[in-house]
């Protein structure tokens, strides 16, 4: 979109989206704690109302903090706009909603977030949506579980609880070969790690609550759309390549072209479901994201150390880590996500369920949490906490079996984490 | 017919573009507020441009405090230096070629989202008029102007300055 010059990722990660606040020149993005914004006028009124200039009304749809976030983080995506929301799963049914319909379905991976699985084989049924689920490193079941009521194929890159990298190019390919859009979780990755737009992703979606705020602090969302798409190229996308009544049949595509999936998804997500990020969690995730690339890097390198280390430990089952030599996804992280296979793994505990238990009741620095990509260290048991509604055979398949704890590594020094995963792995399996 | 959007354009082009002009003559504007035609040309006048507006079917009523003229012949005077074309692509190869004859300070020949046509756009190219196809100058304005700044979208603008 822009033939500027070409800066690097630490630059747009401090830059892109902000300037000095032009009423004040304060540096820092101000937070806009703002419901409301003045009209000029009633045709400014008017005219903003109709989709016919740009600008701020009402902080359900649009406010100058969140803007901000919305940029930068489209920039790092390499995207032509962004909308974010209130979480991760806002952005999920953010990214789904202009798509589907009664009847519709989205093609899923297997491997994904609990919550995920939850949301699409359960939750989307309430609005007449269905998802299928698929082995995605068989690419045959994935084109034939796609049919004519199919809008949409869902994958995360790096995969959570773990050990899984998505070979976005090929799951791109089958589908732009079937003519829809393909929506990546690029949340376990970040854009530092992985970049899916430039694999042939159309949609990128994150729960900012991770990485990308990077402290634990707020929770949010972000659908990034990549502007690559065709939504007119059949009428399977009526959302937005047909008249939408309630902007005097205003068609998406056809106004606001490349930029038409943003636009809806404030105009129209945004407006009527109202998952809105509020202003001061755009503001912490803005402070997070100036510091992704340091923090990743550390991430990574300390998830390689601890991923080693207990590879070679006998209280040890096995580790799922995709940036481990003995990973079978090895070669792909290592050509698909060069940078590194991220910070989250799980591994398999001698004694299983009841040693997994143990291990994490007895950690000292490892916080037992249901969060990940803090940066702090943290540690959950899937099967027990996040993955708990899902059946054995569905834990096994999201890689959450019952003997496996999944780990988020920090930034601490890394042999302290090693000393306290040491200690209580000894009383785990005493 | 719409939307691949392969038309590449630097943002110095653009940008270079929509500073130097000074009058658009708007091909097809409809009177109706919620058509893009109506609301883009009435936008860049907002912005500080004389927007002439041009449709045989409004030709005599007033839009944009102008007389919509009913076709190109009446703008020979009004040194336009822009035309930005809302019309079918199909419609643009008679409309260069007036404007071609008929404007003597034309500079830009701009074609809406969805409006494309390679053998006028060489045509009026050789003739030494920049060729802008498939875009809408009213989001290349917002987008370069900092105005889609406010919508969360990707301006590719750095800058530490106010």
């Amino acid at each position: 979109m822009t033939d500027g010059p070409n800066y690097g990722f630490d630059t747009l990660q401090v830059h892109a989206g902000a300037r000095p606040d032009p009423a004040t020149g304060a540096r820092q993005t101000p937070i806009y704690q703002s419901t409301s914004y003045v009209f000029r006028d009633a045709d400014h009124a008017a005219a903003l109302f109709n989709l016919q200039e740009v600008g701020y009304i009402y902080s359900r749809l649009t406010n100058p903090t969140v803007a901000v976030l919305q940029e930068r983080i489209a920039t790092l995506e390499g995207g032509v706009g962004a909308v974010c929301c209130s979480s991760g799963h806002a952005a999920q049914i953010m990214a789904l909603f202009p798509l589907m319909g009664p009847g519709c379905n989205v093609v899923v991976s297997t491997r994904l977030y609990g919550g995920s699985i939850t949301q699409f084989s359960q939750t989307i049924k309430r609005f007449g949506w269905s998802a299928k689920f698929v082995d995605l490193d068989d690419t045959d079941a994935v084109a034939g579980a796609i049919d004519e009521n199919t809008r949409a194929v869902f994958c995360e890159s790096i995969s959570n609880p773990g050990g899984y990298v998505t070979d976005i190019p090929a799951i791109a390919a089958i589908a732009d070969k079937a003519g829809l859009p393909l929506i990546v979780d690029n949340t376990a990755a970040t854009p530092y790690l992985c970049r899916p737009i430039e694999m042939g992703a159309t949609l990128v979606v994150h729960s900012t609550t991770k990485y990308l705020t990077g402290s634990g602090t707020v929770t949010g969302g972000c659908v990034v759309d990549s502007g690559k798409f065709d939504w007119s190229q059949n009428d399977k996308f009526p959302s937005l390549s047909a008249p939408e009544p309630a902007y005097h049949g205003l068609k998406f595509h056809e106004t606001f072209g490349e930029l038409a999936f943003t636009f809806h998804g404030i105009a129209i997500g945004l407006r009527d479901l109202g998952m809105t990020m509020n202003p001061q969690g755009a503001h912490y995730t803005l402070l997070g994201i100036e510091t992704l690339s340091l923090r990743m890097e550390r991430h990574v390198e300390n998830a390689k150390k601890v991923a080693e280390w207990l590879e070679k430990d006998d209280r040890i089952e096995s580790v799922t880590y995709a940036g481990l030599d003995s990973s079978p996804y090895a070669d792909r992280a290592g050509k698909l996500y060069p940078k590194g296979a991220g910070a989250l793994f799980t591994c398999a505990v001698k004694g299983g369920y009841e040693s997994c238990i143990k291990l994490v009741d007895s950690l000292e620095i490892f916080s037992h949490v249901a969060n990940l990509g803090d940066t702090r260290s943290l540690i959950i048991h899937p099967a027990s906490t996040t993955h708990r509604q899902l059946t054995e055979e569905q834990q096994k398949a999201a890689g959450a079996a019952p003997d496996t704890v999944r780990l988020s590594i920090g930034i601490e020094t890394v042999e302290d984490l090693i000393n306290d995963l040491d200690q209580a792995l000894s009383k785990a399996t005493a | 017919m719409i939307f691949c959007m392969s038309e590449t354009y630097s943002d110095e082009l653009l940008r270079s573009v929509l500073k130097r002009t000074k009058t658009i003559a708007c091909i097809g504007v409809s009177t109706n507020p919620v058509r893009p035609s109506h609301y883009v040309a009435r936008y860049m006048g907002l912005r500080g441009y004389r927007v002439i507006p041009v449709n045989p079917v409004y030709a005599g009523q007033e839009l944009f405090g102008e007389t919509v003229r009913g076709d190109l012949s009446e703008l020979k005077d009004d040194s336009v230096d822009m035309v930005d074309i809302f019309r079918r692509s199909e419609a643009v190869p008679p409309i260069v070629e007036e404007s071609l004859s008929l404007l003597s300070g034309l500079q830009t020949i701009w074609m809406q989202i969805g409006v494309r046509h390679a053998d006028a756009a060489s045509r009026a190219e050789a003739a030494g008029v920049t060729v802008i196809q498939n875009r809408c100058p009213k989001i290349e304005y917002q987008r370069l102007f900092g105005e889609l700044r406010k919508g969360g979208f990707n301006t590719g603008i750095i800058s530490s300055r106010l």
